[in-house]
């Protein structure tokens, strides 16, 4: 109890620095001044959701090996809280892009790529919710996480060469390439803090699944032996306590 | 019994099954060419206009039409429980899903015969010169979509909204395919037709990837 | 996938539950059965709807998974006596195992003969239509061969049902309340049936809540509840006392 309140402090005061120092520790951009702050974190955030998915991806593949539950909640939380980083990053993006370049949205590469990338981990998660039965549900979404993880690299590869042919402008163009040293400080700390903010509600999330997973349990146990004694078989269900 | 012997008998199942009834097949060319004429508002189509946006909006009519008609696939299986007789049957989990896959890509590709022909007439497009690049486009493209949507039924077959569940799962995963598809075939109207082997090789590649985790993760899908 | 050659199924499988479990969701619809069925035992499964026999037969069928615990294939000789062990089988006899469910497993939109030549190649029979001939002659629906399964009545769907299961010859026959919608020709004929397959040392494990002439040719009888084994008559015992108590419930 006491190492969570630790770092989770520790992880608040991180995103708070990364935060000062995006914000006033970082030289202001030559075009597009203040607003272009905005970068430091619309790129941790999608850094973080490709993090998140690929634990997703890897608990969805585990799940279907070992037929371990908990693989099944480590993906669902890794889904949701890609969701939500992916999110941030695509509202983010056209906050920059409005008052840089007078349009909310273009479809370049990279924004069209994510969008859909949200829309197919909506998808998993739409799927988990009109399942009923948990292993169902479970396995079900496991092949689902799988085939869309690997629609990913071949969405960005579509678009990519897709963008190519048909050139627009890009709202996150150069990012990395000529950025000036403290740029690339103050966003390797927002990458990392971005970073374990998600570790850290992914943690929380899984760990929320563990437990409902195992109030599940309790009830279900509750539930035999009340049929049991009502039955007037009161033996055996005490005897089951014990396996 | 070997896998294809399976899926072969699997398959002539469903041709049976289908060509008895032709509703699914009607529906779908049916609705396929409702697309198709809702499109003819949207734009006016002169000849440049059709050739560029033309592809784009016949591949869309296939991905839409094809959602509706591959949802059955797997949902029909749950009137008086055929698919457990198959499943207790003793041939391979993916020799049920293959069969099906190759029975959706029969269905699709006699649908789109009907519906390029159509296409090209509403929309002033020649095919002379193109017609075995243009099959060649239409059967990659194809088979993604069915290898895919038939996956996606039986998964879907599994959860409520089952109908609508469908195209939320396969057309995302789609539109890379949707891409290759409409460039490969945009290039094959323009003024001078050529084949466009990236596109082409991107399509293929698509394919094997999800044939193979079809193959990889059949018996998930199956088992109750 | 490789090519399966027909594994060499011996003549009569068992099939024992070893401490099966089976959840769906906050169900129970199993709790820790352990039941060992031998080769050649005709078995009538009594209970109540919701105890469990369907799931037990469905197991059987290999058509889901125990949660817990385990199902098992026995070959071994007919019900001798309880010093002979029966081993268990190593491969899956998905060839020996016939089902006849709650639902009637069989294509509306096929024919007859369609439905019956459509799962004799799937289990790779040989001689075919003449199997189905006599299939259906069998079965008194030769002369509807070629009729739709849509338009049969509920007796002559549950005939063509149990001839689908019977067709490539199990010998681990599992029946889910087979006599339902069987009109009064159709249960004697399904009798003599039965009768046939048990001279023939097939095992038969036969669920049914309502009593009905087949019952006399059981062996055995066991009765769950709640998901669990409430009473067993035992493989050499008697299963006529249980059988009665069937009797006077309704």
């Amino acid at each position: 109890m006491k190492a969570r309140f630790a770092i989770t402090a520790l992880v608040a005061l991180l995103i708070f620095c990364a935060g000062y120092a995006a914000l006033f520790i970082a030289p202001d951009e030559a075009t597009m001044h203040a607003i272009q702050r905005i970068f430091y974190f619309h790129v941790a955030s999608w850094n973080a959701m490709f993090c998140a998915f690929f634990v997703a991806f890897y608990a969805s593949v585990a799940y279907l090996v070992t037929g371990k539950r908990k693989w099944d909640a480590l993906g669902v939380s890794g889904v949701e809280v890609g969701v939500i980083c992916c999110t941030i990053g695509l509202i983010t993006g056209p906050l920059w892009a409005r008052p840089v370049w007078g349009i909310w949205w273009t479809w370049d590469a990279k924004l069209t790529s994510t969008f859909i990338l949200w829309l197919l981990f909506i998808a998993y998660l739409l799927l988990r919710g009109l399942v009923e039965d948990p292993e169902k549900k479970a396995s079900l979404s496991a092949v689902f996480a799988i085939f869309a993880s690997l629609d990913i690299p071949l969405v960005y590869l579509a678009n990519r060469l897709w963008r190519t042919q048909h050139p627009q402008p890009v709202i996150a163009g150069g990012e990395g390439s000529g950025l000036d040293p403290t740029m690339s400080k103050v966003l390797l700390l927002c990458l990392f803090a971005v970073l374990c903010v998600m570790i850290l509600v992914l943690v929380d999330r899984y760990r929320l699944e563990l437990l409902r997973n195992e109030a599940a349990e309790l009830r279900y146990e509750i539930e035999s032996r009340g049929l049991d004694v009502s039955n007037g078989q009161e033996t055996p269900a005490l005897q089951k306590g014990a396996q | 019994m070997t896998t294809a012997k399976a899926a072969a008998i699997i398959l002539a199942k469903e041709l049976r099954l289908e060509f008895r009834t032709r509703e699914l097949l009607t529906a779908t060319v049916i609705f396929a060419l409702v697309v198709v004429v809702l499109f003819s508002f949207a734009f006016d189509p002169t000849a440049a206009e059709s050739r560029r946006y033309g592809p784009g909006l016949l591949w869309i009519a296939f991905l839409f039409a094809g959602s509706l008609m591959l949802n059955p696939s797997f949902a029909r299986e749950h009137n008086n429980e055929t698919l457990d007789a198959l499943r207790m049957a003793p041939i391979s989990g993916f020799a049920i899903l293959l069969g099906k896959i190759l029975a959706n890509f029969i269905f699709m590709s006699l649908a789109e015969l009907v519906l390029v022909p159509v296409f090209a007439v509403l929309y002033n497009l020649s095919l002379t010169g193109i017609v075995s690049r243009l099959i060649l486009v239409l059967v990659l493209g194809t088979l993604g979509l069915t290898v895919t949507g038939t996956v996606f039924s039986a998964i879907s077959a599994h959860a409520r909204m089952r109908e609508l569940l469908l195209p939320l799962l396969l057309l995302p995963l789609l539109t890379p395919l949707l891409i290759a598809a409409v460039e490969s075939t945009t290039s094959l109207f323009a003024e001078q037709p050529a084949l466009d082997r990236t596109w082409l090789a991107f399509l293929a590649g698509f394919d094997i990837v999800f044939l193979t985790a079809s193959w990889l993760l059949c018996d998930h899908l199956l088992e109750e | 996938m490789p090519a399966t050659q027909t594994p060499a199924i011996p003549a009569s499988i068992g099939v024992s539950y070893h401490n099966v479990e089976k959840r769906f969701g906050s169900l129970a619809a199993l709790r820790g059965v352990s039941l060992e069925i031998r080769a050649g035992e005709f078995v009538a499964l009594l209970g109540p709807n919701g105890a469990g026999k369907t799931t037990l037969l469905r197991m059987a069928a290999l058509l889901m998974n125990p949660t817990r615990g385990s199902v098992q294939f026995t070959n071994g000789p007919a019900v001798v006596s309880g010093q002979v062990r029966a081993q268990a089988l190593s491969v899956s006899p998905k060839h020996a195992i016939g089902l006849v469910g709650h639902s009637t497993l069989l294509y509306d939109e096929l024919t007859a003969a369609e439905n019956l030549t459509l799962f004799a190649r799937l289990y790779a029979l040989d001689r075919i239509p003449e199997k189905v001939a006599v299939a259906l002659d069998d079965c008194g629906l030769a002369t509807r061969a070629g009729s739709l399964v849509r338009t049969f009545s509920r007796g002559m769907r549950q005939r063509l049902a149990i001839a689908r299961a019977l067709l490539h010859d199990p010998n681990l026959i599992l029946l889910d309340e087979p006599a339902a919608g069987l009109d009064r020709q159709g249960l004697a004929w399904f009798s003599t049936r039965l009768a046939r397959l048990k001279t023939d040392g097939c095992t038969v494990l036969m669920s049914t809540h309502a009593r009905n002439e087949s019952l006399d040719l059981a062996t055995r009888a066991v009765a769950l509840a709640g998901g669990r084994v409430e009473n067993d008559s035992g493989t050499s015992g008697d299963p006529r006392a249980l059988l009665a108590a069937l009797r006077t419930e309704r």
